[in-house]
């Protein structure tokens, strides 16, 4: 973020600046239903994508986007997990057939039907365990409207880049809020295109020589393009298990890994002579950073952790938290889902963690649990 | 009969399904009618018909079960090009499954053909019963005949609105009906009748197909609807949703030194997020920091309305209330929603419309005739009296937002004003 010299002030909310973000990044279609608390990001969907269609259903949702997809679109939609439950099984789709889309997960109160307009973090595990073979999906949570910007853009250009349906994770609380925000703080949006190939040789949908083949969309009639959901060879033939089709399932999931280096996002804010970090993502966030302040003020030293990029799970923050002898991990659940994806299910003694169920953990729980 | 759409003859069907037929003469149609392999998007399904893939020429897209149509859909909403030609092959299971799919691009007459390969069940997992098998017609789930009739895909989606549907046995030469398929601009479903040589024939022996679609009292036939196919049409677009906000800018003042929550509480219908809205605006026209949210119930046109508002003069970071500075309430919906907070107040302000009882608190009470401009202004009253009253903005902020917003002119500024002592 650039601070400039001319202020404009706004009231505005995150789903907006998340729309207007994809759009200048290159998404252009989106497709959807309404659900709360993801009706803000359907409203300005329709009002900006040059494509936005609105499907009866979630999963004509996602067989949409991944049609659009097939021809060269990247779409966008906006969900809470009702609808991603319903979704799943054409993610895994989208994922195997390496379709670039963006999936904005508003969180809210679950199970099931739940609370539509109570936020919550519940999902987190859910998403983790989201592809049948345990590969992972990118997951980006957004903290602040800055990010709203900032990693929705990123979102974009991971899903071209990789090939790859990104979901972008936040909750009621952040995407309904308005807040006074500066304009004038919002960085260049950098628009993104899928890298098509453009060679006379062969085409593979799903060529083995780099770990992201170069995409056709079928719109053209130079090369044969096949897609596959299917367990599938270089050529998208379908197999049952031939060494090629397996290599190409393996080649799947290193390519979300090998590049997670150019997208782990986090912002750390490190305190000389702290023992204690407070680890916080998404709307608990904001909790975090003034509990870490009151912390300081009152003389106990605390740095604080704000992981974004959340899966695949990196192993940046651990070395982080490692060398505190105390951390406090906050997020709105009952057990500690980033906790669990850092520290399996028996969290070490020295972590320690703040739940929230049905409101927003707030600055004072935290600075209770450092302080214990 | 072969088509430079198929890179072999050799099927890889059970000897006697109909979807070798199916396949052969739809590709040997499509050629017929001018597309080469690449200006068609084979889109296919899991089942026996789903196997094809690897045969054709053509784009291929694999999806799943039930799905095809949906994905069809897509791949036809996406493409710029007219020539093209999506074509989807999907089973009676597939069709049982993705129902809805098909209906929706039946009722939108997207330009797509479904190619519904029938033999009336679920083939690839063992004979079940599929949605659209006939009455009396014998599977693995059913040894003693469906008791219940099949949907009649025909009818539903020409009743959705498909430009053309065909219902024909999937014996002999029928590229006629391919043909007539594909020319059509907008849906067109042809549902192929064959019957199963691994389960259907064994469980329904001597059965011949055209008794069995009798019988269950299916035509054979078309049906058209004289439709225009579906063209995107996505009206007028924003270039810049952020052009769409109004920059406000610092002309007033404030008196505030430390952040304040405030809840603004009235009944649906009676202005209170317009309200809230209005006086997060002029907050930051006094040069703070403001948050805003609304609450509700879903049913949004009765009860309570309710806005939670934080000011700052610094950075707001954390933004949610447990027990707030000041409520500020304008009707009894307000004051039952928010009992409990303001029982909890053990100080702070609570400005409350005098028609309504004083509720236990720790508060300051400030009582006004908050609906003395009508109850739809009961929201706006109170926050100018608000302003006015505590100062920590400048009263007059509001009706500059007022006017910035072109809203001068609905709403009753002057009549508010003189409502208002010393205004």
């Amino acid at each position: 973020m650039q601070e400039k010299d001319k202020c404009e002030r706004v009231l505005i909310d995150g789903s907006r600046l998340m729309i207007e973000s994809m759009a200048r990044a290159g998404a252009d279609a989106f497709i959807g239903y309404p659900i709360t608390p993801a009706n803000l990001l359907y409203a300005y969907g329709s009002q900006r994508m040059s494509i936005m269609l609105p499907a009866p259903d979630e999963i004509t949702t996602l067989q949409w986007m991944s049609g659009l997809s097939i021809t060269g679109k990247i779409p966008v939609t906006a969900t809470s997990y009702p609808g991603l439950a319903l979704m799943i099984e054409s993610v895994n789709m989208a994922y195997m057939m390496e379709l670039p889309m963006v999936i904005v997960l508003v969180q809210r109160l679950g199970p099931a039907t739940g609370t539509a307009t109570c936020g919550a973090q519940g999902d987190l595990l859910a998403l983790k365990g989201m592809m049948s073979g345990g590969h992972p999906l990118p997951v980006l949570a957004t903290s602040n409207f800055e990010d709203c910007w900032k990693l929705s853009e990123k979102a974009v250009h991971i899903a071209a880049k990789l090939r790859t349906p990104v979901v972008l994770l936040t909750s009621k609380e952040e995407v309904m809020t308005q807040k006074s925000f500066d304009l004038n703080l919002l960085d260049n949006i950098k628009q993104t295109q899928l890298k098509y190939f453009d060679k006379d040789s062969n085409y593979k949908t799903y060529d083995a020589e780099g770990l992201v083949p170069e995409f056709l969309p079928v719109n053209q009639n130079v090369h044969q393009v096949r897609f596959n959901a299917s367990t599938h060879d270089q050529y998208g033939i379908l197999q049952h298990s031939s060494e090629d089709a397996l290599n190409n399932t393996r080649r799947l999931e290193k390519k979300i890994n090998e590049y997670l280096d150019e997208y782990t996002y986090y912002d750390y804010d490190q305190q000389d002579g702290a023992k204690n970090i407070v680890v916080s993502y998404g709307i608990s966030s904001a909790a975090a950073i003034d509990a870490v302040s009151d912390l300081r003020k009152q003389g106990i030293k605390t740095s604080l952790l704000i992981p974004k990029t959340l899966i695949p799970v990196t192993n940046v923050y651990k070395k982080i938290i490692n060398k505190y002898k105390k951390t406090v991990i906050a997020e709105e659940n009952i057990n500690n889902q980033f906790g669990q994806l850092l520290f399996g299910v028996e969290r070490p003694e020295n972590i320690r963690f703040v739940e929230g169920l049905g409101k927003m953990i707030t600055p004072e729980e935290i600075i209770k649990e450092v302080k214990k | 009969m072969s088509s430079q759409l198929l890179n072999t003859s050799s099927l890889p069907y059970c000897k006697g399904c109909g979807h070798d037929l199916i396949a052969k003469q739809s590709m040997k149609a499509l050629e017929d009618l001018g597309f080469s392999p690449l200006d068609v998007i084979m889109v296919t399904d899991i089942g026996c018909h789903g196997i094809i893939d690897k045969c054709l020429n053509t784009h291929t897209v694999h999806g799943l079960h039930g799905r095809s149509a949906a994905l069809g859909a897509g791949i036809s909403y996406g493409l710029e090009n007219p020539d093209k030609k999506v074509v989807v092959f999907i089973g009676d299971g597939g069709a049982t499954i993705g129902l809805q799919h098909i209906m929706e691009a039946a009722r939108l007459n997207l330009n797509m053909t479904v190619i519904l390969h029938n033999n009336m069940l679920y083939g690839m997992t063992g004979g079940q019963t599929s949605g659209l098998t006939p009455k009396n017609f014998a599977t693995t789930t059913s040894y003693e005949g469906n008791p219940l009739s099949g949907y009649d895909i025909c009818a539903l989606t020409h009743t959705a609105g498909a430009s053309y549907t065909c219902r024909v046995l999937g014996i002999g030469d029928i590229s006629d009906k391919f043909s007539s398929a594909f020319q059509v601009k907008g849906f067109s479903l042809l549902e192929i009748v064959e019957i199963c040589p691994s389960y259907g024939v064994k469980l329904n022996p001597r059965r011949k197909l055209n008794e069995i679609v009798e019988s269950s009292g299916r035509k054979i036939g078309e049906w058209e609807n004289s439709r225009p196919a579906y063209k995107l049409s996505q009206g007028k677009k924003t270039k810049d949703l952020l052009s769409k906000v109004s920059i406000i800018d610092r002309e007033y003042t404030h008196n505030l030194k430390e952040p304040i929550s405030i809840i603004l509480s009235g009944s649906a219908g009676e202005g209170v997020q317009l309200a809230a809205a209005i006086l997060s605006k002029s907050a930051i026209r006094s040069g703070l920091d403001v948050t805003q949210k609304g609450s509700y119930p879903v049913t949004v046109g009765v009860g309570f309305s309710t806005a939670e508002l934080n000011l700052s003069p610094g950075k707001i970071n954390f933004h949610g209330i447990n027990i707030p500075d000041v409520v500020i309430i304008t009707s009894e919906d307000g004051l039952k929603h928010n009992l409990k907070r303001i029982n909890n107040m053990k100080k702070g302000v609570l400005y409350i419309d005098k028609s309504l009882d004083i509720p236990e608190t720790g508060a300051e009470i400030i009582q006004y005739d908050f609906r003395s401009v009508g109850a739809k202004n009961a929201a706006l009253t109170s926050i100018v009296f608000f302003s006015k009253k505590s100062g920590i903005i400048n009263y007059k902020s509001i009706f500059k937002t007022i006017e910035s917003e072109s809203m001068d002119k609905k709403l009753p500024v002057d009549k508010i004003k003189n409502s208002i002592a010393g205004l």
